[in-house]
């Protein structure tokens, strides 16, 4: 039914497949809008966050999906500065990726903050100390760019590409595609650092605080390096679940191999410099405000988490994905590029949640936070969303230029070449 | 549905914290500690509003909030270790009658926004007001106090100008026991304590062993 | 945001905050203008061809 919108030199599941898994991730994007509904029509008492927890779940998703989405970026970077051609094969993925996780995050944000309908505030009447003010102006112009990144994929789709009007505009595009990729790079860098500046400067806060460089707490470059860390790691790892969905190959191995050596040379430098924030946290920020290391480890936020976020989330996944042997077994690839995501999540949990949780005040007591089923909601919708929106993109645009090559549509046991679906009798 | 009892959500722009020497009968020993907001000279909240809806007034130095410009992003509460910011979690709900109650010289906050104690800035305003008709610019030291200051059935809280030498509070800030809520991190809280009780003193602040004297 | 806006000051972080901020988009929004204009230009250049769309 849909044949006239599949890219050509590939083959695509007939529709009575396809509308099934549709239906599915719609479910819980309803379940999603439902929460959010909720939310608004009722207030943000539908969340279990309070008074103590004023960043609950939500704020550890966002802070998340943004890391996750420094693929989108970096990959774009390293093709147009760093001259990394071979990843040209990904980048229309990885930009995907990158503007999912993106959109949903500032979805998600829509939600969570008291009043919505203001959020241009933040524009309008801008406090420029704030980190938050940094970076909401950078993601917002940021989402931007990923529009105009997305647009060229969108335009050469097989029906719009014929209308000429969108073919030279998707070209003329491709040919300044580098300017937005700068542009891309400047925000990203200053998003991600302003998101670890913001518990970095926390001077209220012992646990997050950090000393710096100039106005930049150390948390600035410590996010945007486990960012570009992240990134690559959770690109190939979303290409990879795409692979085992369709059941083709759909960038060559070399690809995987050098988004996760990447992945790991990054890690690496990363954990060597967490740990020496750490260390130096210990013996500087934590003395001086009378408290002493275990005081911050309590309850259920044990050592075990700083433990799981450096060294089995950390260290590990960077070994493997550092060493050649091991990064070279597909099952090792992937086990490392999903344990390297782990960390980075448990470390953005751990500056959102742990600081909060710990009383700063001897007066205060130590609590303990679950989400709702709302706030689940909320997230479990973002990544149907995201589930949707890929399959999607996948179905009817050419997101992966190496798959006709890889996936050759074959008639009568003949490569028929670009003649695009066969419409089996 | 708002549940008062439910104090992690409630809206108390002053709270009561009661603390105990943790010490058996006879020698326990309890003391109500109430926790204002402290009207920080740095205060941590101020710098990290994204839409700069708090301020603390460089004349007052009172950390103000404007309802209506905060977006409820909750970023001050995160930041603010004294927990002296609330969040509206709920629509503000009065029974029909009880809206009559209300001060008209105090804003009604709307769902999602923070809000939190302002030393009973109405209440400044009002003296000024009064010193204004009756021809002057001084306020005398008791024409303005806050509610909870006026409340106080034992006179436990006292209230001034502290950069005023001839207000009480520019004498006993200067006194002997007192101290403020985690003075270490900087924050140059406005409220004062005084105590002459060692575990008392103790609490308001962290101190590695061997740090208190 | 703006000048106007009641927040402004002319000091040194409004002017490198928003000096960057405004480069930025000025950047993103030169980009999109060129590859807009080029589009028109071609459009309207005859080159030989039908300006209509493929056929197939």
């Amino acid at each position: 039914m849909d044949l006239a919108l599949i890219p050509k030199g590939v083959q695509r599941c007939s529709l009575k497949v396809f509308l099934p898994w549709t239906l599915l991730w719609l479910a819980i994007l309803t379940w999603g809008l439902l929460s959010a509904f909720l939310c608004f029509y009722k207030g943000l008492n539908q969340t279990n966050m309070n008074h103590h927890f004023a960043f609950g779940l939500w704020i550890v998703f966002d802070l998340s999906l943004i890391a996750l989405g420094a693929g989108a970026f970096f990959t774009g970077f390293l093709i147009h500065f760093i001259s990394k051609e071979e990843l040209k094969a990904i980048v229309n993925a990885a930009v995907v990726i990158g503007f999912i996780c993106y959109s949903a995050a500032l979805a998600v944000l829509a939600v969570d903050i008291g009043q919505p309908l203001r959020f241009w505030f933040i524009f309008w009447h801008a406090n420029i100390h704030s980190m938050l003010t940094e970076v909401s102006f950078c993601i917002t112009a940021y989402v931007g760019v990923l529009t105009i990144e997305y647009l060229p994929l969108i335009l050469s789709n097989r029906k719009l590409n014929e209308i000429r009007e969108f073919n030279i505009f998707g070209d003329n595009l491709h040919h300044v595609m580098a300017l937005f990729a700068a542009a891309g790079t400047f925000l990203s860098f200053f998003h991600q650092g302003s998101l670890g500046g913001l518990f970095g400067v926390l001077f209220g806060r012992p646990f997050a605080f950090r000393e710096g460089f100039l106005i930049w707490p150390w948390t600035f470059f410590l996010f945007i390096l486990s960012s570009v860390a992240a990134g690559p790691s959770f690109t190939l790892l979303c290409v990879w679940v795409a692979e085992k969905v369709t059941g083709k190959e759909l960038v060559k191995r070399s690809v995987f191999n050098l988004l996760g050596k990447i992945s790991g040379w990054l890690l690496s430098s990363y954990i060597i410099l967490k740990i020496l924030d750490t260390i130096r946290w210990a013996y500087g920020v934590v003395p001086q405000a009378g408290l002493s290391f275990m005081d911050f480890y309590r309850g259920p936020y044990g050592v075990w988490l700083l433990i799981a976020e450096i060294a089995i989330f950390g260290i590990i996944p960077a070994f493997i994905l550092i060493t050649p042997k091991l990064r070279g077994r597909n099952g090792l690839l992937i086990i490392g590029a999903l344990m390297n995501i782990t960390g980075i999540v448990l470390n953005r949990f751990v500056f959102t949640i742990q600081t909060l949780a710990i009383p700063v005040m001897p007066l205060e007591k130590f609590m303990s936070y679950l989400p709702s089923w709302q706030e689940w909601g909320i997230a479990a919708g973002a990544i149907g969303y995201g589930i949707l929106l890929f399959s999607l993109t996948y179905r009817y645009l050419p997101l992966f230029p190496q798959e006709p090559e890889l996936n050759p549509v074959k008639v009568f046991g003949r490569v028929i070449g670009d003649f695009g679906v066969v419409k089996r009798a | 549905m708002y549940d008062e009892s439910d104090k992690t959500r409630n809206i108390s722009w002053i709270r009561i914290y009661m603390l105990t020497n943790g010490k058996e009968f006879p020698e326990t020993q309890v003391v109500y500690l109430p926790r204002p907001c402290m009207q920080c000279d740095n205060p941590p909240c101020v710098p990290v509003c994204p839409a700069t809806a708090t301020r603390k007034d460089p004349n007052t130095g009172i950390v103000s909030q404007t309802y209506t410009r905060c977006i409820g992003c909750r970023y001050c509460m995160a930041a603010c270790p004294y927990h002296a910011r609330d969040f509206n979690w709920f629509d503000p709900h009065f029974p029909r009658g009880m809206d009559r109650s209300l001060s008209p010289e105090v804003s009604l906050r709307t769902r999602g926004v923070v809000e939190k104690c302002a030393f009973c800035h109405h209440r400044l305003m009002r003296a000024r007001a009064k010193a204004y008709r009756e021809g002057r610019r001084d306020l005398k030291e008791d024409e303005y106090v806050p509610a909870c200051v006026q409340a106080c059935p034992v006179q436990a809280i006292t209230f001034g100008d502290l950069n005023e030498p001839r207000h009480t509070v520019f004498e006993l800030v200067k006194g002997p026991h007192v101290f403020r809520l985690l003075e270490r991190l900087g924050t140059e809280p406005k409220v004062y304590y005084r105590s002459t009780k060692d575990w008392v003193r103790r609490m308001a602040d962290n101190y590695l062993p061997g740090e208190f004297e | 945001m703006f000048p106007f806006c009641f927040e402004w000051a002319w000091d040194a972080a409004h002017l490198i905050f928003m000096g960057l901020l405004y480069l930025v988009l000025g950047v993103i929004a030169f980009g999109l203008i060129h590859a807009v204009i080029k589009t028109w230009v071609k459009l309207r250049t005859p080159d030989g061809k039908c300006q209509g769309t493929d056929t197939e």
